[in-house]
């Protein structure tokens, strides 16, 4: 077993673990807690895609503002003693789970792709760079469009969580 | 035994699944949030899949990082919106949010 299967493994597992910590610990700020350790081993297996830069961006993002904006949360709305119920459709959305964890698994085990693994994985940082910032075929204006939502995103909230005067 | 696009697909489709059920079958409102946000990494941990074992090229990952951007914004709003009716309703509870259920 080489190194990358090794380093799967070991990340999958705390991904399956943590995310099933997160819907199932009735305790609203330990879920928060494994929501971010889950957030790690994503990042972790960013890296081991080659994706260095999105992994980087994964920690910075997701560990370091999503994970405390929502511990914050959990915190400011005293709501934690009433615990993380589930409602009555939990049984028809494990059932509906079920299907859909089956249907999609047979499909993609069931499907030869074009698998290139020999290739070991090189650090896709500039590549990334280079193919954003490209001026023929980037993806400048997206990108503009994306800077200008977070902007609305930002004033949006302010509307909603300001105090009223 | 090597790894290849089998497996992170698989554990994305895993990841996804948890994340659905509980979005769907919780009713604490950050709960829910949180939930979303496991599904948007596991459909992150695709694109990157399908970057490193071909059919998406680079593109991949510039698709993951635009998915991360709009996570980052729908955090924040869908925040704002527990936060106000926190404020309003004293709870997060989101079967207690019936106003204009039929």
């Amino acid at each position: 077993m080489d190194l990358q299967a090794v380093a799967f493994y070991v990340l999958a597992a705390m991904l399956v673990v943590s995310a099933l910590a997160v819907v199932l610990i009735p305790n609203v700020f330990r879920a928060g807690l494994f929501l971010v350790l889950a957030f790690f081993a994503v990042a972790g297996l960013f890296t081991t895609l080659g994706a260095d830069f999105l992994g980087a961006v994964q920690v910075l993002v997701y560990v370091g503002a999503i994970g405390v904006l929502l511990l914050l949360a959990i915190m400011l709305t005293r709501d934690v003693h009433h615990g993380s119920p589930g409602n009555r459709l939990w049984l028809p959305a494990s059932v509906l789970g079920a299907l859909l964890l089956g249907g999609v698994s047979w499909s993609l085990l069931n499907t030869t792709w074009a698998d290139k693994a020999a290739e070991m994985p090189v650090p896709a940082t500039a590549a990334l760079g280079t193919s954003v910032f490209d001026l023929q075929n980037g993806f400048i204006l997206p990108l503009e469009i994306g800077a200008l939502a977070l902007l609305a995103v930002v004033i949006g909230a302010i509307v909603l969580v300001g105090e009223k005067k | 035994m090597s790894i290849g696009l089998e497996q992170y697909l698989l554990l994305s489709a895993v990841l996804f699944t948890i994340g659905l059920v509980g979005a769907l079958s919780k009713r604490n409102a950050i709960i829910v949030l949180m939930c979303i946000e496991i599904m948007l990494n596991a459909v992150n941990l695709t694109l990157v899949a399908f970057y490193r074992y071909g059919g998406l090229d680079i593109t991949g990952m510039v698709f993951a990082l635009f998915v991360m951007l709009v996570a980052a914004a729908e955090v924040a709003l869908g925040l704002a919106i527990v936060f106000s009716l926190y404020r309003s309703r004293e709870t997060v509870d989101l079967a207690e949010m019936d106003l204009m259920k039929w």
